[in-house]
């Protein structure tokens, strides 16, 4: 096979493959999210339905982004894709809060092939998807996908986290660092910088598999974008939120789905 | 002369009166003499919280403290956000050591702490009610908060006491107007 051909093979397959797991829950669990001086954490990332447990997919680390309190982009120090869990550790230098996000945007195609009249599908990104549709086919619908699953972690005193502006956006009225079991924690989900009203949120706290119930706790952003919790039990909890609009880069595109999650610990 | 400035004896005596002997709070922690294979001297630190939790001072911190022979690198301040409160009501915001407040962990016992209001670390403290609050956590262990409320300043010398279940004994305030 022609390398331009095997690559494009190789990447349909990945992202098909992600799309398949978007059923499942995508998760980062970081070794801890306080630190009293520099210092580094490792972090899992995983696509499961068990939260917090690596038993189904590895997290593709490609789109990894961590941002450090001064804006400034870092890398992870090392990083592994295992079988069903990736890992990688993330040196942590400056005091401040930064942010570990892995951001995916993709775009799906579905059209009516012209000489069979077969449904086709596709998945690319914005520049390929183009290519990817022959240029007589019928019924065409393309949808833009915005994805973005993050955690924090915050040495010594936190700071505030730069927006970013693209897609569900979390921010806390204190620091996303600072739950407490017991304590109200407030936050605003923004959508594209604005505030994103009446959303559905759910935050299930792990360990699932250790009980009979999911007890995720099902909140609505009210109409300033805000919502807030009070955490029955210290532990990891990770927060979803997502949504569809028409606010697509590509023209073709008629609708954009949005999906966030992020990984809070809550101390005792 | 003299009757020409009659307030003039008044003031001056108002200015030569000084400041009254400044009112002290004395703290007694005691740390348990615990029974456990792999002991560890808990991490302590002691600080007063306004009515509303902010914290006015941090009066205390014993942790391990970098020194030639124990703990050279200084690794030491890694663990002192496991105090979990004082750390987010203000210990994070700290640059230890400071002089007069951080120290070397304690042994198993009772120990005595002295201050006087104006000097450090126990600044004017603004009158209205107070806890003296003492968080101790322990490596291979637990974490205790203990707090004792009390009124400034002090009407009278007295004295409040709770006492911890685990990692923290006995703690006293005592009131010194």
């Amino acid at each position: 096979m022609k390398p331009i051909l095997r690559t494009a093979a190789v990447a349909t397959t990945a992202l098909l493959a992600t799309l398949a797991a978007q059923a499942h829950n995508a998760w980062l669990l970081p070794s801890t999210t306080v630190l009293s001086k520099p210092d580094r954490v490792t972090v899992d990332a995983a696509i499961s339905n068990d939260l917090f447990v690596a038993n189904h997919a590895a997290m593709n680390l490609d789109n990894l982004q961590i941002t450090a309190p001064d804006g400034a982009a870092l890398k992870a120090e090392t990083q592994a894709k295992l079988r069903q869990r990736s890992v990688f550790d993330v040196e942590l230098p400056q005091p401040g809060t930064y942010r570990i996000a892995v951001v995916n945007a993709g775009v799906f195609a579905s059209w009516k092939d012209k000489a069979t009249g077969q449904p086709k599908r596709a998945r690319g990104t914005a520049e390929s998807i183009a290519g990817q549709i022959p240029a007589d086919a019928t019924d065409v619908n393309v949808t833009q996908s915005v994805g973005r699953n993050e955690t924090f972690v915050t040495v010594g005193k936190p700071s505030a986290l730069k927006p970013i502006g693209v897609g569900l956006e979390l921010v806390a009225a204190g620091s996303l660092t600072d739950n407490v079991k017991g304590e109200k924690s407030s936050f605003t989900l923004l959508l594209d910088g604005q505030p994103a009203k009446d959303l559905e949120v759910g935050i299930t706290a792990g360990g699932t598999v250790y009980r009979d119930k999911l007890e995720e706790l099902k909140l609505k952003t009210d109409d300033k974008g805000q919502f807030s919790v009070t955490w029955p039990a210290a532990g990891m909890y990770w927060l979803e939120a997502s949504t569809r609009d028409n606010k697509t880069t590509l023209p073709q595109a008629k609708e954009r789905r949005v999906s966030y999650s992020a990984t809070l610990e809550v101390a005792p | 002369m003299q009757l020409r400035y009659p307030l003039a004896p008044i003031a001056l005596s108002a200015l030569f009166a000084g400041p009254a002997i400044a009112a002290g709070l004395g703290v007694n922690i005691e740390i348990p003499r615990l029974n456990v294979s792999e002991y560890h001297r808990p991490y302590v630190a002691a600080w007063i919280e306004r009515a509303d939790s902010s914290m006015a001072t941090t009066l205390a911190v014993w942790y391990d403290v970098r020194t030639k022979t124990n703990n050279p690198e200084g690794e030491g301040t890694k663990w002192l956000k496991d105090l979990r409160q004082w750390w987010r009501r203000g210990g994070r915001e700290l640059a230890v050591p400071i002089d007069g407040v951080t120290g070397a962990t304690k042994p198993a016992g009772k120990h005595a702490l002295s201050f006087t209001e104006g000097s450090k670390p126990l600044a004017q403290l603004a009158p209205g009610s107070y806890k003296l609050v003492v968080e101790a956590a322990r490596e291979v262990g637990g974490r205790e908060v203990v707090s004792v409320p009390f009124q400034w300043p002090p009407a009278k010398a007295d004295s409040a006491t709770a006492t911890g279940k685990e990692e923290l004994g006995e703690v006293k305030v005592e009131l010194k107007p």
